[in-house]
């Protein structure tokens, strides 16, 4: 169980309360407007912002006091989630290597496998600059695959997409999350995302996280503020 | 969180800087001492020279700037770009191969003279404060001119659009438009060139001197060279400390726009150019070009034939100079890559206000107690052109290092690269290009300074610019030529080799 306790973290313009409990393996939106504290919700989640109060947990275990790397959290940025000058050998060996060593035969193997697992077959030598951005997004879920951790965060990795597309990317998201039996936390502004991934909603409006709520019950009766950012 | 490599970078530059003003301040007696009732006979005129040359230097150097910027925003011809370009290379030239083309144009036996001479008109002098005027002029107007192209080039499109649309006049479109981007930028350029002529040495030593053409850094020379009186030197130093203290604070506050960046030179869309206007504007160029341009075609015609006249002495000191540039280079990159921040640059401004002279000061007095100050000429040398280049190097580096860490360093996190992983993979990689401008511009810098060199060399440890001031004041011209040359070529190949190693390299 990933728990977040009273927690109270500093944002532009005030401060974001969050006390909720999300389950392993579950798949989970989280929607509310631009400025409202999605993304910062994610920082505290991954360790790039700690909390002024409270403390983040996963099955039991204190993360509060521990940096990013430590978390047993994977997270794809809206961008640069590759460096643009390393091969996806290189990058996605990142992820087994953090002493950026390269990567020997066996790890080369496991690279090669993850790479296919997102149709991303004999791509290995490829560097970023030559992929289309979907073929970017597919290249760091693998490296996501490689690193195993039973909590993904997706802060709108893929708002740069078309509606095509990203549906498919969602498709692969909820194959790779599926494959890893990961907790799954996406980010996004556009409901349709959380209607075609997730299976709770949680809604940040008004300096708080509101409790996770199973989607169709969300989208059955959306409460004021969601209401009121819909401009319903 | 700091790293402990920032930490032991910043805590070296630290002490390094404060090190030495302190040994400067105790010397002297105290902070007290910096009052007129203990001036020796001599430097209120040395202050009040500083101070004045600084300011017809900087002012010259700014008003001769804002027509040579205006004609060169508002017209094409070809070689422009070349010419924008050739505007940066008196930043990097050493100041004595500049003296050495001065004094071939403007010297008593120079084309100038020459001409007047065959008009029949009276000579010019060269030494002095008109010839120190000159020399900085020579080297800040093509900073000016890129302030204020820079400035000139920024003015939105649209503005251009409205004034053409609107059929504004020539002097219209100078208030309306021009005049505001450019009063913008003319107090910092004032400023920031006033600031580097206070400290400005190797120019005053060849070309001032005397009781009435004597800076602060040049006096400081002579009490340590000439009189070996530690004390005055020291008190000197403290007059300069605090002269560079009160300017950079100063320059802090008003210099805004950067200086030392190479020009966008966009393309703007500007009618203004045509018609009566380009006589003049041509003229202008013409003239910043000649006088630019001149000089260093002098050097290389007198220098050709000194190539054939350089001793063993004179090679000795450019391997000196080269061994100089490296150790330089080397420290002040691996200074750089710690304190690539904005934290870090505060530091490396800071150590700026203090002079290379007062830096030499204060380590020769350090030195003292424990070896021969003599013996350590080079490193000494070697260490405040490292200091020296810093803040160039940061202001090249760090834009770019921040912007990479804006962009991955979270992913940098979230994977928990070593510091190593990342400073191997990612920084340098990423960064080839600024690194290798910057090295070149500090290799540069350190191969043709004469400076702390001069306070501390004995006949055995020249760099190859003190060289070529000593075969000066023996008036052995053409082997200084020749030196000088050999000296603008490892200067300029210093530069170009590592600038193109950066870009050749790039990821």
């Amino acid at each position: 169980m990933l728990r977040l306790e009273t927690i109270r973290v500093a944002m532009e313009g005030g401060t974001l309360d969050a006390d909720l409990a999300l389950a392993p393996g579950r798949r989970v939106a989280v929607l509310g407007p631009s400025g409202a504290g999605k993304s910062t919700l994610l920082d505290v989640i991954a360790g790039f912002r700690p909390p002024l109060e409270g403390h983040v947990s996963w099955q039991g275990r204190d993360l509060t006091p521990l940096g990013p790397e430590a978390r047993p959290v994977s997270i794809l940025f809206q961008d640069a989630n590759l460096f643009p000058h390393l091969d996806l050998a290189r990058n996605l060996g990142l992820a087994l290597r953090p002493d950026g060593r390269r990567p020997g035969p066996e790890e080369i193997q496991r690279i090669e496998g993850a790479l296919r697992r997102v149709g991303l077959d004999g791509y290995a030598r490829r560097r970023p600059g030559t992929l289309s951005g979907g073929q970017q997004s597919r290249a760091a879920l693998a490296r996501v695959l490689l690193m195993a951790r039973p909590v993904l965060l997706l802060d709108e990795p893929f708002a740069a997409l078309g509606p095509g597309l990203k549906r498919d990317m969602l498709g692969v998201v909820r194959e790779v999350a599926a494959a890893l039996g990961a907790l799954t936390v996406l980010v996004t502004h556009d409901p349709e995302d959380a209607r075609a991934f997730a299976q709770e909603v949680v809604l940040v409006a008004d300096g708080l996280v509101h409790p996770p709520v199973a989607t169709e019950a969300f989208f059955a009766v959306p409460p004021r503020a969601f209401r009121e950012y819909m401009g319903l | 969180m700091a790293r402990p490599a920032t930490l032991i970078a910043g805590a070296a530059l630290t002490a390094l800087t404060l090190g030495p003003v302190v040994a400067v301040i105790l010397r002297a007696g105290g902070l007290s001492s910096l009052g007129p009732s203990h001036w020796a006979p001599g430097d209120a005129a040395a202050l009040r020279f500083t101070l004045w040359q600084a300011f017809l230097s900087a002012g010259c150097s700014v008003l001769l700037a804002v027509p040579v910027a205006r004609a060169l925003v508002r017209q094409r011809f070809p070689g422009r770009g070349a010419l924008v370009t050739v505007m940066g290379a008196p930043f990097i030239l050493p100041v004595i191969v500049a003296v050495m083309g001065l004094i071939a144009v403007f010297g008593r036996a120079g084309l100038v003279n020459d001409a007047l001479g065959g008009l029949g008109l009276p000579k010019v002098d060269i030494y002095g404060l008109h010839g120190v005027v000159l020399a900085h002029v020579f080297f800040n107007l093509p900073l000016a001119v890129r302030m204020f192209l820079n400035a000139l080039q920024a003015v939105p499109g649209e503005r251009l659009r409205l004034a053409a649309s609107l059929g504004l006049t020539r002097g219209a479109m100078f208030r309306l438009v021009d005049l505001p981007a450019l009063l913008r930028v003319a107090p910092g350029a004032f400023v920031v060139i006033f600031v580097i002529c206070l400290t400005s040495f190797a120019v005053a030593l060849t070309l001032g001197g005397g009781p009435r053409a004597t800076t602060v850094e040049l006096a400081i020379y002579q009490a340590m060279r000439f009189d070996f009186d530690l004390g005055r030197a020291a008190s000197l130093g403290l007059v300069q400390l605090a002269m560079g203290l009160g300017a950079g604070l100063v320059a802090l506050r008003v210099a805004r726009d950067d200086g030392f960046g190479v020009g966008r030179d966009r393309a703007a869309l500007r009618r203004d150019g045509a018609g009566w206007v380009r006589g003049p504007d041509l003229g202008w160029i013409a003239v910043a070009a000649l006088f630019l341009l001149v000089p260093l075609g002098a050097v290389v015609a007198r220098g050709l034939p000194g190539l054939a006249l350089l001793g063993a002495d004179t090679i000795r000191a450019a391997g000196h100079s080269v061994a100089v540039a490296s150790v330089s280079t080397a420290l002040c990159m691996a200074w750089a890559m710690a304190l690539a921040h904005r934290r870090g640059e505060w530091l490396a401004l800071a150590a700026i206000t203090v002079s290379p002279l007062v830096l030499g000061t204060g380590l020769f007095l350090m030195l003292r107690p424990f070896v021969n100050p003599f013996a350590m000429a080079l490193p000494v040398t070697a260490l405040v052109n490292a200091l020296m280049g810093l803040p160039f190097a940061l202001r090249i580096i760090t834009p770019q290092a921040e912007a990479l860490e804006k962009d991955f360093g979270r992913l940098r996190a979230s994977l928990g690269l070593t510091h190593w992983a990342w400073l191997r993979l990612v920084w340098v990689p990423r960064l080839r290009r600024p690194l290798g401008f910057a090295a070149g511009l500090v290799a540069a810098l350190a191969m043709g300074d004469l400076g702390v060199i001069a306070l501390f060399a004995d006949p055995d440890r020249a760099t190859l610019p003190l060289q070529v001031y000593r075969l000066m004041g023996a008036y052995q011209m053409e082997a200084a030529a020749g030196a000088a040359l050999l000296l603008l070529g490892l200067s300029l190949g210093a530069f170009v080799l590592l600038d193109r190693g950066g870009r050749l390299a790039e990821a």
